[in-house]
């Protein structure tokens, strides 16, 4: 709540609270939503634990999936359909575009569906509602991690040692985390009112899939072309992991500026929307 | 320190009706709803530039809406324990919610001076797969404990909560009272300045309800500021010094909690019964239930206030879903000090109630209410002959007795006497001489 004026004002002032109806856009509160970062890393807890502990096969499944994923694409796109990758063998090539696509790809259905699946939550407790998605987006982190093991197993296994470009790494990481958020943010708002958005979301996954250089090398594009799709995020994060990992292309500094910029408009408008129809979502989920 | 706690002032929430029915649309619908949903947003976002309401003033256009608080303005001073009292949809939780900042009022404001934490249910986020010590920290969390603080009471949360032996075991093993228990256990524990409450109490057996009340009283004692609301008039009764009654959405009483109580019930009580389908019970319903009760003076006339020595009547409605064959009806009178004084029951006064197997009106008639002045609860126990208990309701209704002359003296008797009277015949049988 209000602590931070309370340690400011001399001791005898108590904190003031004032419930008024708000008006169109209203701020963001980041102060606030720090003041509750215990119970963000509650829910992220929660979520992976409980994720873990009601699944048979448990942690497993966070490489079940962007693994079985690349066994498939290597044998249509890459074996089959003879794909190129950029002189990188065909599996790696594309595992290391899986392992940020599936933190993306998941954090962004989670993250969706949140606040609808809170809902008791959020009609019996107060805490500022960004916490919801947050949570969702973060809880992936781990099934990144493991993941990501499994990445280095398999560049081990084809003899590939990373460069120091890998230290960009996490700044990928964190682009693509903002991407998920951000578009999380506006589906999550979006899905209380309009409940088709989870049907919806399966599509623009699917959409999104082959819009980003998943299955093929970015290559392929020529300019201007090729910058103009940087202007989906997830092009710079897949970029920005085969540069640091594999150095399969050259330093991808402009797509890459050119998707954090798309990234930041979209957290930020996301952000102030979700705001925005926050006053709702108590009454309606 | 300033003296008030919260003002509230021209408070209003309105709500659209309907809002929820998208969720269940057709397949048809929904594909339209689809195709044009980004339109809508798009719509919503350039209509709304100009006028903050619009989109609430299209919908009520389409659907209506109503208003669950209109122009609520109360104070509650530092160290009150206000009890909130109206009958279903009168608001109440409405105006916790918006106090809670759960939901955003439409109109009028409100200020808090202090820290606040709510409680509108238990247990609130509890997850079935974790462990009782996961849920602790989970749900003090989410009721707003900084987590230093939970490690702090942990282990007084675990011994309220008398579940040590199974702190380490998912509560989806709990027995539903131990579960209970847990939740109230963390949610006693929260330490704010102001606590708003709603009706959390009326969980767990009697035992636990009396703990959690001793838990309340507590922290009504120790200066804090409490927000109840509630259904029990007696648990407001003897927890709150002041007292707010709400009637369709607006505040129709605010005072000292005597006379909001007895605003209440000369508002509603005399009129009708009282619904007791909703009470508090310490057992889930059975296949037959009381489902009013309603006590009559000597004119016949519904009443919550008696003259000692009066004729009294109970009704008593019961719903009953398989029959009953040979039911045993008792009513009990005790104090609010839980002072058990009569057990009135059909058996025990020679009647044989036919067997029932639908919704019946069953009366009781007792010739002499032989209580003295003060307040007296009426507990209600639906059985049979073999002792089968059907339902079992404690508080389900309270009355007072006024003062009068009773016994015909010109000597009122009050509970300086006691809590029965015996009227009695006295006469001088012996004596030595030398009267005068």
């Amino acid at each position: 709540m209000n602590s931070e004026s309370a340690i400011r004002h001399p001791p005898s002032a108590v904190p003031t609270l004032r419930i008024a109806p708000s008006k169109g856009w209203v701020p963001l509160k980041l102060g606030e939503l720090w003041e509750y970062r215990e119970l963000l890393y509650f829910l992220v807890w929660r979520d992976v634990k409980v994720r873990y502990k009601q699944t048979a096969l448990g942690a497993s499944w966070a490489i079940i999936q962007p693994f079985l994923t690349m066994v498939v694409f290597s044998i249509f796109f890459g074996h089959l359909a003879k794909v190129p990758s950029d002189g990188i063998p065909y599996p790696i090539f594309s595992f290391a575009a899986l392992v940020p696509w599936t933190f993306f790809a998941n954090g962004l259905s989670q993250s969706s569906n949140s606040l609808v699946g809170s809902g008791m939550l959020i009609s019996k407790v107060y805490f500022p509602r960004l916490i919801i998605p947050l949570a969702s987006v973060f809880s992936g982190i781990v099934d990144f991690a493991i993941a990501f093991l499994v990445m280095l197993a398999m560049m081990l296994y084809y003899g590939l040692v990373p460069t120091l470009n890998v230290i960009w790494l996490p700044l990928f990481l964190l682009l693509a985390l903002v991407t998920s958020l951000g578009v999380g943010l506006w589906l999550s708002a979006l899905n209380v009112e309009y409940r088709d958005v989870r049907y919806v979301v399966p599509f623009i996954t699917q959409f999104w899939l082959l819009a980003t250089p998943i299955a093929y090398p970015s290559s392929l594009l020529h300019q201007p072309w090729r910058s103009l799709y940087g202007l989906n995020p997830m092009v710079g994060v897949v970029e920005g992991f085969r540069w640091a990992l594999l150095r399969s292309n050259s330093a991808p500094g402009p797509i890459i500026a050119i998707s954090a910029s798309a990234a930041i408009v979209i957290l930020i408008t996301g952000a102030f929307y979700f705001r925005r129809m926050e006053k709702t979502f108590a009454d309606i989920v | 320190m300033s003296e008030i706690a919260i003002t509230v002032e021209g408070l209003g929430k309105r709500y659209r009706i309907g809002a929820n029915q998208q969720a269940y649309k057709t397949l048809k619908e929904k594909l339209t709803q689809t195709a044009t949903a980004p339109f809508r947003a798009a719509q919503h976002l350039l209509t709304r530039n100009g006028n903050g309401n619009s989109q609430s003033a299209i919908r009520n256009s389409k659907s209506g809406a109503f208003w669950a608080l209109k122009d609520v303005s109360f104070e509650v001073k530092r160290g009150d324990v206000l009890g909130i009292i109206g009958r279903n949809g009168a608001g109440k939780s409405t105006l916790l919610k918006i106090l809670s900042r759960i939901t955003e009022p439409t109109e009028g404001y409100a200020d808090i001076h202090g820290r606040v934490a709510s409680l509108l249910e238990v247990g609130t986020g509890f997850q079935p797969e974790l462990t009782g010590r996961e849920n602790i920290l989970l749900n003090g969390s989410i009721l707003g404990m900084k987590h230093a603080e939970i490690r702090r009471r942990f282990d007084e949360i675990v011994a309220f909560a008398e579940v040590e032996q199974f702190i380490d075991t998912p509560v989806k093993h709990y027995s539903s009272g131990m579960y209970v228990r847990l939740a109230f256990a963390v949610a006693a524990h929260l330490d704010p300045e102001i606590l708003l409450v709603d009706e959390v109490l009326a969980v767990g057996d009697i035992d636990f309800q009396k703990k959690c009340v001793g838990s309340m009283q507590s922290v009504a004692d120790s200066g804090r500021t409490v927000l109840l609301v509630s259904h029990n008039l007696a648990l407001v009764e003897s927890l709150c010094n002041r007292a707010l009654l709400l009637d369709e959405g607006r505040v129709s009483s605010n005072g000292p909690t005597a006379n909001v109580i007895s605003d209440y019930l000369s508002k509603y009580q005399l009129n009708d019964s009282e619904d007791l389908s909703h009470h508090p019970r310490k057992n889930p319903k059975s296949s037959a239930w009381f489902s009013s009760i309603q006590m009559l003076n000597r004119d016949g006339e519904p009443a919550s206030d008696f003259r000692a020595g009066d004729e009294f009547t109970v009704k008593l409605g019961i719903t009953v879903e398989s029959p009953i064959l040979q039911p045993w009806i008792g009513i009990r009178f005790r104090t609010p000090a839980d002072q058990l004084i009569c057990h009135i029951a059909n058996r025990e006064a020679g009647y044989q109630l036919p067997a029932i197997s639908s919704a019946s009106k069953i009366e009781c008639q007792i010739s002499s209410l032989n209580l003295l002045p003060g307040r007296y609860f009426v507990d209600l126990l639906l059985a049979d002959m073999l002792n089968r208990h059907y339902d079992k309701l404690s508080g389900a209704a309270y009355f007072d007795v006024r003062e009068a002359d009773v016994l015909q003296s010109g000597m009122p008797m009050n509970q300086a006497y006691g809590l029965v009277f015996f009227p009695s015949k006295w006469k001088l049988i012996e004596t030595s001489a030398k009267l005068v």
